[in-house]
């Protein structure tokens, strides 16, 4: 259907609402001009790939104090989580772009943040609240005796952890993380407004030179939707790998 | 401290303002066996389930093999090592092969190499007779398969005092007896338990000691023999009575 409208849309070309000749690959000026949309592509997913990484790691490193006995060590987790959640992601992004430099000089540290990094950090961080919550949604799901097992043969809770609960944990929240990842692609467009040079800036920039806002913005969509779907495609293989793996 | 597996003096429970267990005074020796019974919510799971710290009791004295249960957490590691536990529901690790479920405690908890650990948790499955088994995963295997290897995994920390709660009671009929079969074999060989359960012919085969306890009490204790013909209690009685009838 999509393709359908695509053809639709082009057959109207001629008309002067359209003007897809601006993207056209079949002709110099269009292809250089994909090319330049499609050169963003790199950005977009070096960022997202690095916050996702990040948010991993920090999400676990955040979601295990919200699952101790003690309510001391709860808090941390609840404050972290309640805290970073209630942050839109622009405010965030022109707070550790603009403010944390700022701050940095102010502890007498000269740690400069340029557009790649303060979009990594704020999708990061971001994101973790996200993943921490996921992480303890899915170690809670784990029964209980399956802890009790491993104490009772001698595990001491990190052997636990890393042993028994987490292998089985991620099998479960594989699904929620991947929507994460998505949802973060699809943020690091925000990182345009502070110059990143990723899809949305590109799409951007030839806006303002060629004026063709419909035409541009429509591939730009049609990049995500591209980016989405393989990792759709990724995710549901690595779930199919896993399942098999527990399979009896 | 002549041969005292596990001593517990005046223990005390609570869950929230439930009293689940009343001045429990328990001692069993070092190669005992010890059945203990009694009606469900009784508080039986929760005393075997104290004593190796799965719950925490509140006031009185534990002892296993002659260490203090406090809340150092060297002295439950230390009891833990010497205790192993065999569950109602068995909570094996779904994610691994039966052979990693077995070599997981001696290779990360006691350091042992792979190989060693492979070839000990062989053996103890030859001793409970499923080596056949040892590549597939615990979903694989029948409900009494999953229980043998449960205690397998246990057998293989070496451990000088195994517990049993209900290892029997999430178990079709048809496969009760070949975990008790293990069981009774282990027995033989002289290990010291204490098992929960309601199989009463494996009570009388096995047992030194039997336990009755009910609403949190230690009711009654005795050898089997005088526990079955003639209870002292008109509790013990009673329930003896629902659970032979049939």
């Amino acid at each position: 259907m999509l393709l359908g409208s695509l053809l639709l849309l082009s057959g109207c070309s001629s008309s002067t609402a359209w003007g897809w000749y601006v993207i056209n690959p079949w002709t110099p000026a269009g292809w250089t001009n994909v090319k330049f949309l499609i050169g963003g592509m790199g950005s977009t997913i070096l960022i997202s790939i690095i916050a996702a990484a990040i948010s991993i790691v920090l999400g676990l490193i955040v979601a295990l104090p919200g699952l101790s006995n003690r309510w001391g060590i709860r808090l941390i987790n609840r404050i972290y989580v309640e805290f970073i959640r209630s942050i839109p992601l622009l405010p965030m992004l022109f707070w550790v772009f603009y403010g944390l430099p700022i701050v940095f000089r102010s502890m007498g540290l000269n740690i400069p943040i340029d557009p790649f990094w303060g979009a990594i950090i704020t999708l990061a961080i971001s994101d973790s609240a996200f993943t921490a919550e996921i992480y303890r949604a899915g170690i809670q799901s784990i029964a209980r005796g399956q802890t009790e097992a491993a104490q009772t043969i001698g595990l001491n809770y990190a052997q636990t952890m890393r042993y028994v609960i987490l292998p089985q944990a991620v099998r479960r929240i594989l699904p929620p993380l991947a929507n994460q990842f998505i949802y973060i692609v699809k943020m690091s467009a925000f990182a345009s407004v502070i110059g990143m040079q990723e899809l949305t800036r590109r799409a951007n920039e030839l806006v303002v030179t060629e004026y063709r806002p419909l035409e541009i913005y429509t591939l730009l969509i049609l990049e995500y939707l591209v980016l989405v779907l393989v990792i759709s495609a990724g995710v549901r293989w690595l779930e199919r790998r896993m399942g098999s793996d527990e399979r009896g | 401290m002549a041969e005292t597996a596990i001593e517990m003096i005046g223990v005390n429970k609570w869950f929230g303002d439930f009293h689940v267990l009343k001045d429990i005074d328990l001692t069993v020796g070092a190669g005992e066996r010890v059945v203990v019974c009694g009606p469900s919510g009784s508080g039986k799971s929760t005393v075997v389930r104290c004593i190796n710290r799965l719950e925490a009791h509140q006031q009185g004295t534990i002892r296993v093999d002659g260490i203090e249960l406090t809340d150092d957490p060297g002295s439950v590691a230390a009891i833990r090592s010497e205790v192993g536990m065999v569950f109602q529901q068995f909570n094996l690790f779904p994610h691994l092969t039966v052979l990693q479920n077995l070599t997981l405690g001696p290779m990360k908890a006691r350091g042992l190499p792979r190989s060693e650990a492979e070839d000990r948790a062989r053996m103890y499955l030859e001793r409970v007779k499923i080596p056949e088994q040892a590549e597939k995963r615990p979903g694989q295997l029948s409900g009494g398969q999953q229980q043998r290897v449960a205690i397998a995994r246990s057998l293989c920390m070496e451990p000088k005092v195994m517990l049993f709660d209900e290892p029997t009671s999430a178990l079709d009929p048809e496969m009760i007896s070949e975990v008790l079969d293990v069981m009774v074999e282990l027995a033989e060989e002289g290990m010291t338990m204490v098992v929960v359960t309601h199989e009463m012919g494996f009570a009388r085969k096995v047992a030194d000691q039997m336990v009755f306890m009910d609403a949190g009490e230690i009711v009654e204790t005795g050898a089997p023999a005088e526990f079955f013909e003639a209870p002292k209690s008109a509790r013990c009685r009673t329930f003896l009575g629902q659970i032979l009838s049939h």
